[in-house]
């Protein structure tokens, strides 16, 4: 094991709202729901028709630039609905359940026989690939290029984020051969970041890199950037560690299981614990019962970096994670609770708040508001003591806003995702919506240098 | 606070887009999110934000001048009453209630007019571009009045800070957006364009010109100037007693008589109206730091960059001015006050961190070297600061560039 790399820059946000460590099944039934939308930058061509009957793990629609990319079913069922947006645009594909879980069998050789290609088209054909990120872009890996390595992180260190230590104690053969699979796909070169003293510090065939220090030090973007940052015309990939688990066990079965476990957190959920759910699940069937109050915001993912939802949508294809925190769609007179208020119920990573008195083991109930209006940036120095890179995160964001491709190049958009600045973004005082301005420019790098 | 919120939500409407009201928009803005942390939540990205937004990180700043501008008001006060009475000895903490009160009477206006003016122009502004106040002149409407003599006519302040405004600040695109500091565009625009009113010895104190005008007689003796003021004079003094150098040690003996550092540090000396006192400079800046508003970095490195030139001109010596102490540089005239409050305009400074440090330090440096070297501007603060803001995107480029090519060499070693 390598040494331990510490950040130092960065923030946790001590929120209220973490989930127990228990399980709660969540029956498989109903309407699931498949956006593409979840996938940023895609363009699906439909391989269903409503009515049609599919089985877990049946294709339902693939990237239409690169068509060995392939998003399946998770349930098994018939096609109710695709719901289709402005300009005929694919929004959601709806499945309604039979409730049995019939999966797709695929046959599939001992791991040890395969080759790098079987190995990538066993995760194209079953689906998995679309779990598969790519750095530059962000977006999912582009399967005919050829990365210098996998990243996975066995940690994720945002606010209330699920303890993979404990989803993933009963999984770690699964894992094992998950990691194998991805081994032989990149002849060895895959990482694995892990706190001190991690049980995954015991899988093997992989490249153990140790991490601790405060958020982002669990976002693979960071790790990456420490361990062996991207440059102009390398490719790296990234996939999260339940997917990894959930590898393994399609290739020592030859079955897609559909279901991953999904940390209910945020101030508002009343019973707040882990669910045993399916992918693509209705947000209301997963918060039923668990969350009384009513003016909330329900979000697919953590505070950071996740999706709004409504309780009619459906968690989001990347997310192991639900929180629900309240919204902020009120008054606050100034001195009670706005802008000049003592604020000790505000948390805030500057001394212009109380916050750094309070005792650490203090937790916030904070809600939506911006606490503030836009305004062009004004202050230095802030968003740089959130941000573990070398890369100046003002001059980036700057360089985006203004569609300065050059610039951007210059100064490392090739490495950073959109997540990367999401402490950024929380920082900042200006309250500019920096994770939207890098991906702006992320995406006009994509289409004028990609 | 119930019914001020009803009011605001009955009045709304007819301030938005096809109200009754609705190019008023930006006043009726401005009131209701001083009022009222808006109800504005967040779409996508992070959903929750930092409890710290740019009123407050403003006001905080606006909090930090205090101590100037309690100090100086009551300094105004005294030396108004040492005009009045013809004796520039007279003893400093005594009738102190009076002597602030009639410091209040001259500094108060001065910032009505500031203000008042100010705050005018980027309304109307506002209503132009259909967007609310910005916070920015909150503070320079403060920094202002706090640089200006107290002798200063109302109408000057009111055409400086419309000048700064306009040509500072606006036509660049309003807050965040200004290449110079606004309040030092304000007061450079008066040392150019009315430089009688803002240096000599008469300014200082308010009352003595017109006083000298019409009762000379009472203020035999009495001089009105400012310590750096005096040190020019014991300069030219100097020159007529030709060059030695056992004058020149007299001649900042006489001066550290007149200026003890004590008095200088404290902010007891004739000067602009919030700049005197170095004491009162540091208490704000000792909030500004604590709290991140303003760079340590930059305030220390003004403060060494200051020290180190005054150590190399008193290696050169030869006159009072190259031979004063280095330390007393950084206690006269108005280097402490740009060091806390005019360097540090995130604006306008470096924004990268090493770039901060050079910023400072040249900005001081360059603060004692125009001071020393030319003796028409004795108050080179200004100048070295607005100097440093014009070259601060120069040093950030290179700072940026040195990013950049650390990240090309990685390229090019793999």
């Amino acid at each position: 094991m390598s040494n331990t790399i510490s950040i130092r820059k960065g923030l946790n946000i001590r929120l209220i709202g973490e989930a127990t460590k228990e399980i709660r099944e969540v029956p498989v039934s109903g309407i699931f729901g498949v956006s593409p939308l979840d996938f940023h930058g895609l363009t699906p061509k439909m391989a269903v028709k409503e009515g049609d009957t599919v089985l877990v793990g049946d294709v339902l629609f693939f990237d239409k630039k690169k068509e060995a990319i392939k998003f399946v079913s998770p349930v098994s069922g018939s096609v109710k609905q695709i719901v289709r947006g402005e300009k005929r645009k694919i929004i959601n594909i709806l499945i309604d359940s039979d409730g049995k879980q019939e999966a797709k069998k695929f046959s599939i050789k001992p791991i040890k026989e395969q080759t790098a290609d079987d190995v990538k088209n066993l995760l194209l054909e079953s689906g998995f690939w679309s779990s598969m990120k790519q750095r530059p872009i962000d977006i999912i890996a582009n399967p005919s290029n050829k990365a210098k390595g996998i990243f996975v992180s066995s940690f994720d260190s945002a606010p209330l984020a699920p303890d993979y230590e404990f989803v993933l104690k009963n999984e770690m053969e699964a894992l094992q051969i998950g990691f194998d699979a991805l081994s032989v796909m990149m002849e060895g070169k895959v990482h694995l970041s892990s706190k001190p003293n991690s049980s995954f510090s015991k899988i093997q065939g992989v490249i153990h890199h140790s991490f601790d220090g405060v958020h982002p030090a669990g976002n693979v973007g960071t790790q990456i950037h420490h361990i062996d940052p991207i440059n102009k015309g390398e490719f790296v990939w990234s996939i999260n560690i339940q997917e990894v688990a959930e590898i393994g066990k399609f290739f020592a079965s030859g079955y897609i299981n559909s279901s991953r476990k999904i940390a209910l957190t945020g101030s508002e959920v009343t019973t707040r614990t882990y669910l045993n759910a399916t992918r693509g699940s209705k947000m209301e069937s997963l918060v039923k019962n668990s969350v009384e109050a009513t003016n909330v915001r329900y979000i697919s993912g953590n505070v950071l970096t996740g999706d709004r939802k409504e309780l009619t949508e459906y968690i989001g294809h990347y997310h192991n994670q639900i929180t629900v925190i309240p919204e902020g769609n009120e008054y606050k007179f100034f001195l009670t609770s706005g802008w000049l208020g003592a604020g000790f119920d505000k948390f805030s990573n500057s001394r212009l708040f109380p916050t750094f008195l309070l005792s650490k083991s203090k937790k916030f109930r904070l809600d939506t508001n911006t606490n503030g209006e836009e305004r062009a940036f004004v202050v230095s120095g802030e968003l740089e003591r959130v941000f573990p890179f070398d890369i100046l995160p003002v001059q980036l964001t700057k360089a985006a806003i203004t569609n300065d491709i050059d610039g951007m190049e210059n100064l490392g958009i090739y490495e950073v995702a959109p997540e990367d600045f999401a402490l950024c973004e929380y920082v900042c005082t200006t309250k500019i919506n920096i994770q939207e301005k890098i991906r702006q420019g992320l995406d006009l790098i994509a289409s004028e240098c990609m | 606070m119930k019914f001020l919120e009803k009011y605001l939500h009955k009045m709304e409407p007819h301030f938005i887009k096809g109200g009754k009201y609705e190019k008023w928009n930006p006043l009726f803005e401005t009131l209701a999110t001083f009022a009222f942390t808006p109800k504005l939540v967040t779409s996508k990205g992070t959903h929750i934000r930092d409890g710290v937004d740019l009123k407050r990180t403003m006001f905080t700043v606006v909090i930090a001048l205090i101590p100037c501008l309690i100090f100086g008001i009551y300094n105004t006060g005294h030396w108004e009453m040492a005009v009045v009475e013809g004796n520039r000895d007279i003893p400093y903490f005594s009738e102190m209630l009076a002597k602030f009160l009639m410091g209040l009477t001259i500094v108060l206006p001065v910032i009505v007019v500031s203000y008042g003016v100010g705050l005018t122009i980027e309304f109307i502004f506002g209503m132009l571009r259909g967007h609310s106040l910005h916070e920015g002149f909150l503070v320079s409407g403060m920094l202002i009045p706090l640089t200006m003599p107290a002798d200063v006519p109302l109408w000057m302040v009111g055409l400086a800070t419309a000048f700064a405004v306009i040509i500072g600040k606006e036509i660049f695109g309003g807050t965040g957006m200004n290449v110079v500091n606004i309040a030092l565009t304000a007061r450079a625009f008066l040392f150019f364009a009315y430089p009688t009113s803002m240096s000599g010895d008469k300014v200082w104190m308010s009352g003595l010109g017109e006083k000298m005008n019409t009762n000379p007689a009472e203020l035999d003796g009495f001089s009105g100037a400012t310590a750096l003021g005096d040190l020019a004079s014991f300069m030219s003094d100097k020159a007529t007693v030709a060059g030695e150098a056992v004058q020149s040690n007299m001649a900042v003996q006489s001066f550290s008589n007149e200026y003890g550092a004590w008095e200088s540090f404290m902010g007891m000396i004739p000067g602009s109206i919030g700049e005197t006192s170095t004491m009162a400079c540091l208490i704000g800046g000792l909030l500004l730091v604590f709290t991140g508003v303003g760079s340590l970095r930059i305030i220390l490195s003004f403060f060494i960059g200051g020290f180190v030139m005054g150590l190399l001109l008193n290696l050169v010596g030869g006159n009072p001015y190259l031979d004063l102490p280095a330390y007393y540089h950084l206690i006269i005239g108005g280097f402490a006050f740009g060091a806390v409050f005019m360097a540090t305009d995130p604006v306008t400074a470096s924004q990268t961190a090493s770039g901060k440090i050079i910023y400072g330090f040249f900005g001081g440096f360059l603060a004692i070297m125009i001071r020393v070297l030319n003796p028409a501007y004795p108050e080179g603060v200004f100048l070295a600061i607005l100097f440093m803001n014009v070259m601060a995107p120069i040093i950030d480029h290179y700072v940026i560039q040195a990013n950049i090519n650390r990240r090309l060499k990685r390229l090019k070693t793999i």
